[in-house]
């Protein structure tokens, strides 16, 4: 028996009795359920909507799946640049339409391979990059014209960002023919998933370089991915999650505004990122929500006309805070009832987990697995036929109304509390997911909450096969490291280092001087130690 | 124990920064009558040893979702001994494959408790393992 199959008790309570069936019964964000919804439930609606029409509500395509499928985009990387190559390309090969990266911590930090602080963790929650060395390395014998690329970074965003294209330019491509998604959103960093190096206030401005930029240079690239998928998984319910994530998404907008930037510049380039939690017809709600709340917002408050400015396209990813170290075949289920929730929310683009992920990082065949899974829900089911198929429906309709409202009243709070940063810096964000995380496990522990395999229905089941990392990965990194600063033109390398920090000084765009730096071989850790220098290392407030 | 409040520290080693557990945790130790004091993200093992030594508590736990477990548990086992106060319960959380359970005994970390575990455990544990140093 192993030390998690003991630790599951069986419960004895159990609902669904004639006698209980009929008892209160809420959503997993609290929003009350009626025992069934008619047409009363839905006095004082709008006009109807439709699909491809502003508000968008019923998704943005007026053709919907017909017209084009979601995007099956699997988040991978582990291990060295050659490594996640290779699964990129098994990816390609098992027909996964676009690639999604996933850094390991130092990358993501900002440290390269061979800093002290990278020590234990290069290459064991993704990919190490710390060089255009090794970004060449990760796109090896991909077409960069020909497929999309996301990229899950947002401190060192732009350094990484700028790798990118940079290594697309060595092979000749055209910036203006790449598309793909850098998530950029540095935002969610401070409020859930703590990657974050320098300040609030610097950092975002930043991001507003890049949503200038990027449209003149890479006009097919989503600058910024705006996230509540990391919300989610910090502990939030689906309401904080909408309302947190339009918010951040709204105080981008404002800020490149602010800076004078037409909004119709940039905001088609801004897209979104949504968790895929177990609440089904929630999740749907919250999509078909957040569609709306965007679309009126860009419209009316500020004052977008291209209509692809209305429009919030999003990737949707599976919620890996609910798989199960217990029983983790039967995450295969979890993932794939999710997943559907996300198609019939209208999502954009689709990242299934893997059933192993509550122990590891994914195995080839579980990251494949889930893969299958998405073609299942696309070419068996016959979901994608039909654009919506839950519009109309009295309760879809009703839950989708009540995280709208839901959602807005928190984000007024936000607004009492002075707006994003300041509720980053009160610790605003913190509390309340703290709370709705500990509230949530003591649902669970009581008993209130059925978890299948953790709180019910627990028994032993074999171990499954994990992925392994090559303890190797730190050091072949740093001899790369070692290798690149060894060889490469010493002046140019701090000549674009200099341009980098006289531009972060001054207040210029400084995605100009981050190109630079790509191609004179600057690693991500010089140019964080310059934005470090410049603009301080944040440091959060330490809450309960 | 003469009838003191267990005192725990809960920390974050390393870049990671998945803290609902480890927050989860702490509030439920407090809830359950312990003093807890919660590190915060970003701690290297010499501070998380020095804040074990100058808050005095019983038990130090580390929550690790990188991957990154065995350096840190190594090296805040090493500290610990180090600093003579190997009798403090070490234990953790995180996502742990059982296969490095094994190598984590051997360093002396107690129970690791994965996703799916209940506060309820980590409380039991606790009294019983700290009990179980001061007998």
């Amino acid at each position: 028996m192993s030390e998690r199959d003991r630790g599951a008790k069986p419960l004895p309570r159990r609902q669904g009795s004639d006698g209980e069936g009929a008892q209160a019964r809420v959503t997993l964000s609290g929003v009350p359920l009626e025992l069934v919804y008619t047409a009363e439930h839905r006095d004082g609606a709008g006009p109807p909507e439709r699909p491809g029409e502003y508000p968008f509500t019923r998704g943005i395509h007026a053709t919907g799946y017909r017209g084009k499928l979601w995007t099956m985009r699997m988040f991978a990387g582990f291990g060295t640049p050659e490594e996640t190559n290779r699964r990129f390309h098994a990816l390609l090969g098992a027909g996964q339409t676009g690639l999604s990266t996933a850094f390991d911590l130092p990358t993501l930090m900002g440290y390269d391979a061979d800093h002290p602080l990278a020590r234990g963790e290069v290459g064991r929650c993704g990919v190490s990059v710390s060089s255009l060395h090794d970004m060449e390395a990760l796109f090896e014998g991909i077409d960069l014209e020909g497929v999309t690329t996301s990229m899950t970074i947002n401190a060192p965003a732009s350094a990484i960002w700028a790798m990118y294209l940079a290594a697309a330019q060595r092979r000749g491509a055209d910036l203006r023919k790449l598309g793909g998604t850098i998530q950029n959103d540095i935002l969610k960093e401070y409020i859930a998933q703590k990657e974050y190096a320098v300040p609030p206030e610097s950092a975002v401005r930043l991001v507003v370089d890049t949503l200038e930029w990027g449209p003149q240079h890479v006009p097919r690239w989503n600058v910024v991915s705006v996230s509540g998928y990391h919300i989610r998984e910090a502990g939030s319910n689906a309401v904080q999650e909408l309302a947190f994530t339009l918010a951040d998404g709204r105080h981008y907008v404002q800020r490149a505004i602010e800076r004078g930037l037409d909004v119709d510049s940039f905001a088609p380039r801004v897209s979104f990122f949504f968790n895929l939690h177990n609440d089904f017809f929630e999740e749907i709600a919250k999509l078909r929500a957040a569609r709306r709340i965007w679309a009126r917002w860009l419209r009316e408050q500020f004052g977008a006309r291209d209509p692809r400015s209305w429009t919030l396209r999003t990737h949707a990813q599976t919620a890996g805070v609910s798989l199960t170290a217990q029983q983790p075949l039967v995450n295969l289920a979890r993932v794939a009832i999710q997943a559907l929730a996300g198609v019939l929310g209208g999502t954009n683009s689709l990242h299934t987990d893997a059933y192993d992920e509550a122990l590891a990082l994914p195995t080839e065949e579980a990251a494949l697995l889930a893969l299958r899974t998405q073609q299942v829900i696309a070419h068996e089911t016959g979901v994608a036929n039909v654009i919506d198929p839950l519009g109309g429906s009295y309760f879809v309709e009703h839950l989708t109304d009540e995280m709208e409202r839901r959602a807005l009243e928190l984000v007024a709070a936000i607004d009492d509390e002075g707006g994003v940063e300041a509720a980053i810096e009160s610790g605003w964000f913190a509390r309340r997911i703290g709370d709705t995380s500990y509230q949530e496990q003591c649902a669970v522990e009581a008993g209130e909450r059925l978890i299948v395999g953790v709180n019910a229905y627990a028994s032993e089941t074999p171990p499954v096969p994990l992925q392994a990392i090559d303890p190797e990965v730190a050091l072949s990194q740093a001899r790369r490291l070692r290798q690149l600063r060894a060889q490469r033109d010493a002046a140019a390398a701090e000549s674009a280092l200099r341009e980098l920090r006289a531009a972060a000084v001054d207040g210029r765009n400084t995605m100009p001087a981050f190109l630079s730096c790509a191609h004179a071989l600057c690693t991500v850790g010089e140019q964080m130690d310059v934005l470090r220098a410049v603009f301080g290392e944040y440091q959060e407030p330490v809450t309960l | 124990m003469n009838g003191r409040p267990l005192r725990v520290l809960i920390a974050k080693p390393g870049l990671d920064g998945h803290d609902r557990g480890a927050k989860v945790v702490a509030r439920a130790l407090r809830d359950a009558g312990m003093e807890v004091v919660y590190t915060g993200l970003r701690q290297t093992a010499p501070m998380i040893v020095r804040a074990a030594i100058q808050e005095d508590v019983d038990a130090v736990g580390l929550s690790v979702l990188s991957g990154a477990h065995l350096r840190y548990f190594s090296e805040v086992a090493q500290g610990l001994r180090d600093a003579g106060a190997e009798d403090v319960v070490l234990f953790g959380g995180g996502i742990i494959p059982d296969q490095d359970l094994p190598e984590l005994r051997a360093l002396g970390v107690g129970r690791v408790f994965t996703p799916g575990s209940s506060t309820r455990e980590v409380i039991e544990y606790l009294r019983e393992a700290v009990a179980a140093q001061h007998s």
